[in-house]
């Protein structure tokens, strides 16, 4: 009711008590207008260059709601909530729909650019020396203000000049030792750095001769070369090499009578074929159930033993006659402060056979990593080791958010030691922690890293080798999408949503579960 | 209190101009040489034509460096020469495609079937006396599809670098070569018997020679000698025939090969004397030099009776982006400029990987005799094949490796991975 009473007085009364700038506020608001300027001067010129004016646009618009919104008194929750929502936007909407949408086209390795660029790669990549022709040395030079080249056939020494209308003897030139043209009456001979500066215009021009074009490759030599394969738009096709490749915009490739297509192709939309692909590909349906299974399972396992010793390590910490405390916080953060890409490499080489310091500390001559069961065992204590720090954590946290008095009242009522924690301290905790448990679920689910450094997915059994005992789906499918025949990106994409899709469904499942949960112990 | 908040607003709007200013400063000269350089010698000239950009790992990066700037200043460019160190061929592939890719790459020549199908490279045309100046396979290995796709720098390949101390002979055959590194094993001089990482996953690259001594192949070979990617052959009798000798090599054999000698621990091992044989490249002589072993370099044996022991040869090489913005300047650097000794020196001297041009190795070996060593060890080799469709062979191919290595039956494993690959290059 203080508000009702703070803006009560109504129109003819003194203005309303304006908020006091404190040098924070000002200090704040200045760095979120000087950031929001700052973006806008370092992405605009770029995007100006690139020509790309819808993205301009938005970020002009974002900056001037930005600035708009911070120069006015008013709107205060707008002030707290469009940031992170531009934030959301940026880093989480767009990313997903950028997704999905490639997931319907074949981007990846040989469909990376548009079917133009495929046509000038295919014709430059064609372009052969004509048999026979000299190596030119090349001089650049200017006859008036147009370009030409001053051609010496290192053979004869003869001396020519090339422009867009073919070549034409020069008499009189002084050649140099090196092949280049000093001197030619009538010409304004470059010098290197004046012709560097001309590399546009000398890479653009062509001189036309009865077998093809000459054109300079670099700035000293030119060289008569002719396209073997040349793209002509009337039948959509290119042609050359007495074939024919005609244009295919379902797959994005030019493709011949035999079927065989052209090594560059171009980005096509292929609708749902990717996802299509990920159903019915025996490679992927044959095992998909048994990388599942085990995915779920590695999940589970990483996040029931993290949290149990995570907590059982806070229990004993929590106890009131414990000593000693924050340095054994201390040391068991440790973990969770290295860096886990050093550590997961590490913990590998624990477990070579015959070099790893496991087998050698316990006089064992365990293959870790050669077999199912181990390598699985494996895997989940090194994601034991990395993960219950975390846990550790906020289960210290959560514990210091519950009474004592609830255990001790618990104690006075008779209650076991075992019975207070079952019944009291667990309930509570995990009411608070639950969608931690979750997440972490979600995460461990994905945990490509943990996999990927230690075990590869391995050991893969002789007769799959396309899929290991310690894969995840997530490995599994980086390995179909982009270690089996370059990056396809596309595909890659279809799987995320797949994936993406099963998480989901886990996690809504979880929720929906904890809530419930909540309502009977709040 | 109005004044006050007209204050605030003066002083922010004041804020946005500084950091306007500031920020558009960094703009300014980034266009000001291509502008000031196309003034100065032509006005019609186009934009963006006064710089040139090389991509290169971080070990040639340095080497690189003063033959751009010297390049930089004979043309009168600017050439930058940045730093890319992880995934290059993707980095450079997809930056390409936005328009910020460098106009000439630094690469192996493997990468080229793929950068072509993406029309990401254009040809280098070199003249036959270029062409001469490198070994024959130098340039077999960047020729694809019949056209000179890159500029060779260096060779490299795996060879046998044996410890002259344990084993003072070089073995002439696989077979005399287990049999020594067996004899030294049970005399307790060194833990393995030949240092040849494997790995749980195996090691296409390591083992290739091994696998083609005993008869096995890859591809089989087009009209014009290219491998073919409709023949592969890797299921074929020859080749179950070569992984049945990997598997008397394996575990359940003579124990030459392991799955626990890895990347990261064989070199490691054979410099501190663990091993009498290793089978590496150019790469693990730093390591090697600093165990300060005596050793020998020499090609990998064959078995007896028994193919040729080719090992895969990688080309290091310059590539003209077709997706640059001053390609006259990258041909000219490419094809030019960089195909002369010094260069080739130089690049030697930061990372010792035997140079391509002849004259060059010469002068490198007349110092370092390992160079050439190399070299003869992969005269015969086989250029790593750069059609696209190799990258569907080294998965299945090394856990097939790794599954006979383990004692798995070699027909089953050969058969599996000849499954994986036609089913992925069908699709």
């Amino acid at each position: 009711m203080t508000l009702d009473v703070r803006e009560a007085p109504g129109a003819h009364a003194p203005p309303r008590p304006r908020r006091e700038i404190t040098t924070a506020f000002l200090v704040s608001r200045i760095a979120v207008l000087a950031v929001a300027a700052a973006l806008l001067v370092y992405a605009a010129p770029p995007l100006v260059a690139a020509g790309s004016w819808p993205a301009l646009v938005i970020l002009g618009g974002a900056t001037a709601v930005i600035a708009y919104l911070y120069l006015t008194r008013r709107f205060i929750p707008a002030k707290y909530l469009i940031p992170g929502t531009l934030f959301l936007i940026a880093f989480q909407v767009f990313p997903v729909l950028y997704t999905v949408s490639t997931a319907f086209t074949n981007f990846g390795d040989g469909h990376r650019g548009d079917k133009t660029a495929a046509i000038t790669a295919i014709e430059t990549g064609s372009v052969r020396q004509a048999p026979g022709s000299p190596e030119y040395n090349l001089t650049s030079a200017l006859k008036g203000d147009k370009l030409v080249f001053l051609l010496v056939d290192p053979e004869t020494k003869q001396v020519q000049s090339g422009d867009p209308a073919g070549l034409a003897p020069v008499t009189g030139a002084q050649v140099g030792v090196t092949g280049k043209v000093l001197r030619a009456p009538g010409f304004t001979v470059l010098t290197a750095p004046q012709a560097a500066a001309r590399a546009q215009q000398i890479a653009a021009l062509a001189v036309p001769t009865r077998g093809g074009l000459i054109k300079a490759n670099g700035l000293s030599r030119a060289v008569e070369g002719r396209a073997a394969l040349v793209y002509d738009a009337r039948c959509d096709c290119v042609q050359g090499e007495g074939d024919r490749w005609t244009a295919d915009e379902g797959q994005g490739y030019f493709v011949n009578a035999k079927g065989a297509h052209l090594a560059q192709g171009w980005q096509v939309n292929v609708g749902f074929a990717n996802f299509a692909r990920v159903l019915t590909n025996p490679t992927i349906s044959g095992y998909f159930i048994g990388v599942f299974g085990w995915n779920v399972v590695f999940a589970l396992a990483s996040v029931a033993s993290t949290f149990a010793l995570g907590m059982a390590v806070a229990l004993a910490l929590h106890h009131p006659r414990m000593r000693g405390t924050h340095a054994y916080r201390i040391a068991l953060i440790l973990p969770y402060a290295m860096p886990a890409f050093a550590m997961l490499l590490v913990w590998r080489d624990m477990f070579n056979r015959d070099f790893g310091l496991i087998n050698q500390l316990f006089g064992l001559d365990v293959d870790w990593m050669g077999q199912p069961s181990t390598a699985r065992l494996a895997v989940i204590l090194v994601n034991l080791w990395l993960g219950f720090p975390y846990m550790f954590l906020v289960t210290t946290g959560a514990l210091q958010a519950i009474p004592r008095e609830l255990t001790e009242a618990a104690a006075i009522d008779g209650a076991t030691p075992w019975h207070g924690f079952r019944r009291v301290t667990l309930p509570l905790l995990l009411v608070a922690l639950t969608p931690l448990l979750i997440s972490s679920f979600a995460f461990n689910f994905n945990n490509f890293n943990a996999i990927a450094l230690t075990s590869e997915g391995g050991p893969f059994p002789a007769e799959s080798p396309q899929v290991g005992a310690t894969d995840l789906l997530i490995t599994y499918t980086f390995r179909l999408a982009f270690g089996t025949y370059g990056a396809q990106f596309g595909f890659a994409a279809s799987i995320s949503v797949f994936i993406f899709a099963i998480v989901a469904l886990i996690s809504a499942v979880a929720f929906r579960r904890t809530r419930k949960q909540e309502e009977v112990y709040a | 209190m109005r004044k006050r908040a007209l204050g605030v607003a003066a002083l922010t709007s004041l804020a946005l101009a500084a950091t306007a200013c500031g920020g558009s400063q960094p703009g300014t000269p980034s266009a000001a040489p291509s502008g000031s350089a196309a003034s100065a010698s032509a006005p019609a000239a186009d934009k963006g034509s006064g710089k040139l950009v090389i991509w290169a790992d971080p070990n040639r990066v340095k080497a690189l460096k003063p033959f751009a700037d010297q390049f930089g200043t004979e043309n009168g460019v600017a050439v930058e020469v940045k730093e890319i160190s992880k995934d290059n061929q993707q980095t450079f592939l997809t930056a390409s495609q936005q328009g910020s890719g460098p106009d000439i790459m630094v690469g192996a020549h493997d990468w080229i079937g793929n950068l072509v199908q993406n029309g990401a490279i254009d040809p280098v045309n070199l003249t036959d006396a270029q062409k001469a100046a490198f070994p024959e396979i130098a340039m077999k290995a960047v020729t694809f599809d019949g056209q000179v796709m890159a500029a060779p720098y260096a060779v490299e390949n795996i060879a046998l670098i044996r410890n002259t101390k344990l084993a003072p002979e070089a073995p002439a055959t696989l077979e005399d070569l287990v049999k020594q590194g067996k004899a030294l094993k049970a005399a307790g001089k060194v833990k393995e018997v030949l240092c040849l990482p494997v790995a749980q996953k195996g090691d296409a690259f390591h083992v290739y020679p091994l696998f083609a001594a005993g008869g096995g192949s890859l591809f089989g070979t087009t009209a014009s000698g290219d491998p073919d990617p409709k023949k592969v052959l890797l299921g074929s009798p020859d080749s179950v025939k070569a992984f049945g000798k990997l598997k008397e090599l394996g575990e359940k054999g003579d124990g030459a090969l392991k799955t626990s000698i890895t990347n990261e621990n064989y070199v490691a091992s054979f410099a501190g004397g663990k091993c009498a044989f290793l089978i590496s490249g150019p790469w693990a002589m730093g390591d090697v030099k600093k165990g300060g072993i005596t050793y020998d370099i020499t090609p990998v044996p064959s078995f007896k009776d028994g193919k040729p022991a080719t090992p895969f040869v990688g080309v290091q090489s310059f590539f003209v982006a077709s997706k640059g913005k001053n390609k006259t300047l990258a041909q000219e650097f490419v094809a030019n400029y960089v195909t002369n000794k010094d260069v080739a020196k130089a690049l030697y001297a930061a990372d010792p990987r035997p140079p391509a041009l002849t004259e060059a190795l010469q002068e490198v070996g007349a110092s370092d005799p390992d160079a050439g060593k190399f070299m003869d060890a992969g005269k015969n080799g086989l250029p790593m094949p750069a059609i696209p469709e190799m990258q569907a062979v080294w998965e299945p191919f090394g856990i097939a490796e790794a599954a006979v290595v383990k004692g798995g039956d070699p027909a089953k494993a050969a058969a599996a991975a000849q499954k994986a690959i036609d089913s992925s290059l069908k699709n």
